[in-house]
């Protein structure tokens, strides 16, 4: 196997400067996915039938088409439905946003569940409103539990989010495929994106342990 | 003070309560006892509407609680509810119990809040574990704190759900002590037990359900020296 690496140095810059837009990508994305999935899951788990429809459609529709599909679909479509061309990143923002609340939905409603009744009855007969009820009392113990699989969504979303690279932001992925391009080797920079990729996803692992660690205080 | 007439309660086709009245004075300290399955915990369940039941009217004061237009959540501010699995909310400390509700619902500052919950923990003898977690604590301790989260909120009435039912033996008696204790400074009291030394000495009245019906309704010395139903004969031959 002859590996070149030298052919691709002075490219390695380059490749590492996609990683702001990844992250960037990454977070708005989360941020989105966390707050509408605490949303849904909170329409999911009401007495209120249609609010459970509403809901369930929604994640049917994300979970039973391919992300690609979804990410191409409001970045090429966004000139018919919206009349404007959206900018790559909302784009971005907008397809992993709502396809990963759909995901986080289902584990956050699974959270919700596994807590104990009796919390809702003990803060219910203190007369804490519905609201409080679930923001201070049943959500903080639920996510408690649900956090290792909420790490585990965060690092498939900061791998999917190579998806991009086919709306032209300029990812570490697509960067990467770039400097193939030039240099006529591919193995070299792809292989290095992977590597960039493992390093990100090995932070977030450990910064999931250390948040669970504290968020374990109370065991 | 409470006024119930004609509580009626089913699950789908099971009749839990079939009927029932009764009043309840201000100050008065109320034994509810009976066989597991007559509906006792439920019964008190609906006077702070965590059922809901299907006939029947609870009147609290001047508030018809069981009117769809009544505001429950103002209602429950007035009813403090001890369960008999504790219902602390683990993820706060002893004094994050009593403090949050205060603080939510009455509004009350911080300090205000901190000061009221230290006092109560004085008085149920834990004031050295506020900064304790819910699970550091041992049942007879966290049952404590629960009485003293729901007092935390000034209610008139206390419900109080078995609260010594999940305890070890040996913890019995130190949540009894408190209740006692809380008895005897006026306070209203629904208790559903089956510690029958404790309603003879500290009710000031015993309600005896069986199948969903208020069966019996005496003092308690005439209750358990000379019951007048066959059932209650029954049921005090087999606890006691």
């Amino acid at each position: 196997m002859n590996l070149e690496f030298e052919r691709i140095m002075p490219s390695l810059p380059y490749i590492l400067e996609g990683i702001p837009t990844t992250l960037k990508v990454v977070a708005v994305a989360a941020v989105i996915g966390f707050v509408l999935g605490i949303l849904l899951s909170i329409l999911k788990i009401s007495r209120i039938k249609p609010l459970n429809w509403i809901a369930d459609f929604y994640t049917s529709i994300f979970r039973g088409t391919p992300l690609v599909l979804q990410l191409m679909l409001i970045y090429f479509g966004s000139p018919q439905i919206l009349g404007i061309q959206i900018e790559a990143f909302q784009a971005a923002f907008l397809a992993f946003g709502l396809n990963s609340a759909a995901y986080i939905s289902e584990i956050i409603r699974g959270g919700i569940l596994a807590v104990d009744k009796g919390q809702r009855e003990a803060a219910l007969a203190l007369g804490v409103p519905y609201s409080g009820m679930m923001l201070n009392i049943i959500l903080p113990q639920a996510i408690k539990n649900i956090l290792p699989s909420l790490v585990n969504e965060l690092i498939s979303l900061t791998k999917e989010s190579a998806v991009v690279t086919i709306i032209g932001l300029g990812d570490i992925m697509r960067r990467a495929y770039i400097v193939g391009g030039e240099t006529y080797k591919f193995f070299e920079p792809i292989l290095f994106a992977g590597l960039i990729y493992y390093v990100m996803v090995m932070i977030l692992t450990i910064l999931g342990k250390v948040i669970e660690r504290r968020m374990r205080r109370s065991d | 003070m409470i006024k119930i007439d004609g509580l009626k309660k089913n699950y789908g086709k099971l009749e839990v309560l079939k009927g029932i009245s009764t009043e309840i004075g201000q100050g008065e300290v109320v034994a509810i006892i009976g066989p597991s399955g007559s509906g006792k915990s439920t019964f008190l369940r609906c006077i702070n509407m965590l059922e809901t039941p299907t006939d029947g009217q609870i009147r609290f004061k001047d508030q018809i609680i069981t009117d769809k237009k009544t505001n429950i959540m103002k209602v429950r501010e007035n009813v403090g509810m001890v369960f008999q699995h504790f219902h602390l909310f683990p993820h706060k400390t002893v004094l994050e119990n009593l403090i949050y509700a205060p603080m939510k619902v009455k509004k009350l500052s911080k300090a205000e809040a901190v000061k009221q919950a230290r006092e109560l923990l004085t008085k149920v003898g834990l004031a050295d574990k506020e900064s304790t977690y819910p699970n550091r604590l041992s049942g007879g301790q966290k049952q404590r704190v629960a009485i003293a989260r729901a007092l935390a909120m000034n209610p008139e009435v206390m419900l109080f759900d078995e609260p010594t039912s999940a305890l070890d033996p040996e913890m019995v008696k130190e949540v009894l002590e408190v209740m006692k204790s809380l008895a005897h400074t006026g306070m209203t009291m629904l208790i559903v037990t089956h510690e029958m030394g404790f309603a003879k000495e500290v009710a000031d009245r015993v309600l005896f359900l069986d199948g969903g019906l208020l069966v019996e309704e005496s003092a308690p010395e005439d209750f358990f020296s000379n019951p007048k139903s066959q059932r209650a004969k029954d049921f005090l031959e087999k606890v006691l």
